[in-house]
């Protein structure tokens, strides 16, 4: 399944045709003659042959509709807002947070909750992350707001768990170290637009 | 005559065992049949495909719990779905199977009894197997069951009729009302075929088999989206299943009827021997029943009786006049 059908989000524009229904009948000549023209036409075997060709082109013709769920999944738009994750840079492998804060303050739903402190090269570090998703309600403003690109929300949408603690720590959401060469910028909310570098204009250093 | 009674009672136990699995197995081929017809897939998870489905079914069946409204009239109660049942496994004694084969030196007939009334037999059977709907439904203090009760007298009642007059003309032509004389009377091929003398005897047949089967369009009686399951609104485990069974095994024998009627029975098609041909014949039967389901809406009770009693019956009525002069002529 290509993006097209994601992106297609112009749903009055497709080509819709009024059904020529008949006028109801009237009197009892009426029913009749349309009891007679239904049955001579043979309208019935039109639906018997429209069930019949779906049933061919479900089994022949590879259309069936079914997803066996837990073992196919459909693919879900790049740009959907499920479960965050934490990305890391690419080169160091450090994670991308700068501990600046901003997520916590502009969540509406106040399930971010951060503690910083300064390490030992004065650098601040993010010593506690956690969000709470019993309250998120996946806005994306925190990926919006999000000045490192370092937060972002991901595909993950079975969060089904024993716990609600469950993916929602600063570990849990952080790209694995040994995944890094996976790890994939986020095209959604709040991401750098595709012509990003050809918007960048140099600041003049006389300014 | 000692071997006449035992070969009766193996194969009455055979019939029944048979019958009855195929009426479940029946479930299974009608729940895939209207998932291809509307893309999905229908039952996959439980064994190959999903056939122990069957078994699932069985299991969930057997072990429910046997519930018996307070109100309700206990004994009818009970009784309602062993007649539906039993009623549907009688009519099927006087309906002939498969062709004689010689099984150990033995010739069989795959009848259980060649009754000289067996059309006769078959439909008054159908007929009485109206009692397990309709008693069912009153014996339940449930309204809905109420409901499909009286749909079950008018359905069934009103369709007998034309059963037995869209019948009348082909017995007229065979001159006799055994089953097997029906299908020897086909023995020439596929040219002599009674459907080829009456096409309209049997149209009314298959619409007049629809409307006693209770399949759609015609399911009036346990319609889900007007009234809840009608008369089977208040059974649960294996007495509802019986009321299923004895659908299937109805289903079965109205494909029988109709194959061993007018498309020439269990005589060998062409190059097709003919126990093959006739199981051919009655699963193309069940397959147009569960296709009818998956593409026409259901009628309205009123649309039910217009068609009975204003088009159907005298389309049967004339169609035995015209028989009948055709016959004097």
């Amino acid at each position: 399944m290509s993006m097209e059908e994601f992106k297609d989000r112009n749903v009055g524009v497709q080509n819709y045709r009024m059904l020529d229904l008949e006028p109801n009948p009237e009197t009892g000549m009426d029913k009749f003659k349309q009891v007679v023209k239904r049955s001579v036409k043979l309208e019935l075997f039109t639906g018997l042959k429209v069930t019949f060709r779906e049933m061919f082109n479900a089994l022949f013709r590879g259309e069936m509709h079914t997803t066996k769920y837990p073992f196919e999944k459909l693919p879900i738009s790049p740009r959907y807002r499920a479960i965050h994750e934490m990305k890391r840079l690419l080169e160091s492998g450090h994670y991308r947070c700068i501990g600046c804060g901003l997520c916590e303050k502009i969540c509406i739903a106040n399930c971010i909750r951060m503690d910083t402190r300064y390490d030992e090269n004065q650098r601040k570090e993010v010593s506690e992350y956690t969000i709470n998703f019993g309250r998120c309600i996946f806005c994306g403003y925190c990926a919006e707001v999000c000045p490192e690109l370092a937060i972002v929300h991901g595909g993950r949408y079975e969060t089904a768990s024993e716990q609600r603690a469950s993916y929602s720590t600063f570990e849990d959401m952080l790209t694995p170290l040994d995944q890094l060469a996976q790890q994939s910028e986020y095209p959604g909310f709040g991401a750098v637009s595709a012509d990003a570098d050809e918007k960048i204009k140099k600041t003049p250093l006389a300014y | 005559m000692d071997g006449y009674i035992v070969g009766t009672i193996i194969k009455a136990i055979l019939v029944l065992a048979i019958i009855s699995a195929l009426a479940g197995f029946g479930t299974y081929i009608e729940r895939k049949i209207l998932a291809f017809m509307q893309r999905r897939l229908g039952p996959m998870h439980v064994g190959p495909y999903g056939l122990l489905q069957l078994a699932a079914d069985g299991i969930k069946l057997f072990t429910k719990e046997d519930f018996i409204p307070s109100g309700a009239n206990k004994f009818i109660f009970m009784l309602a779905p062993v007649i539906t049942a039993a009623t549907a496994f009688i009519a099927l004694a006087a309906v002939p199977l498969l062709p004689e084969f010689n099984l150990f030196g033995i010739e069989v007939r795959p009848i259980i009894s060649d009754l000289n009334i067996g059309i006769l037999f078959v439909l008054g059977m159908m007929a009485a197997g109206l009692y397990g709907p309709l008693l069912a439904g009153m014996s339940q203090r449930n309204k809905w069951g109420l409901l499909g009760s009286a749909r079950t007298a008018i359905q069934f009642l009103s369709y007998e009729v034309v059963t037995g007059l869209s019948l009348l003309a082909p017995i007229m032509i065979v001159g006799s009302l055994s089953l097997i004389d029906f299908n020897n009377y086909q023995s020439g091929g596929i040219t002599h075929w009674l459907i080829w003398q009456q096409p309209l005897a049997f149209i009314l047949f298959i619409i007049a088999g629809f409307a006693e089967t209770n399949r759609t369009p015609f399911d009036l009686l346990e319609h889900e989206a007007e009234i809840v399951a009608g008369y089977a609104t208040e059974y649960s485990g294996m007495r509802w299943g019986m009321f299923f069974i004895g659908e299937y095994a109805n289903m079965i024998t109205i494909g029988f009827l109709a194959a061993l009627i007018f498309f020439g029975g269990f005589n060998s098609w062409g190059f097709i021997p003919g126990g093959l041909a006739i199981i051919l014949k009655v699963s193309f039967f069940f397959f147009l029943m569960l296709w009818v389901r998956a593409s026409w809406p259901h009628i309205r009770p009123d649309q039910l009786m217009w068609l009975c009693w204003k088009v159907l019956m005298p389309l049967a009525v004339i169609n035995v006049t015209l028989t009948g002069l055709w016959m004097m002529i």
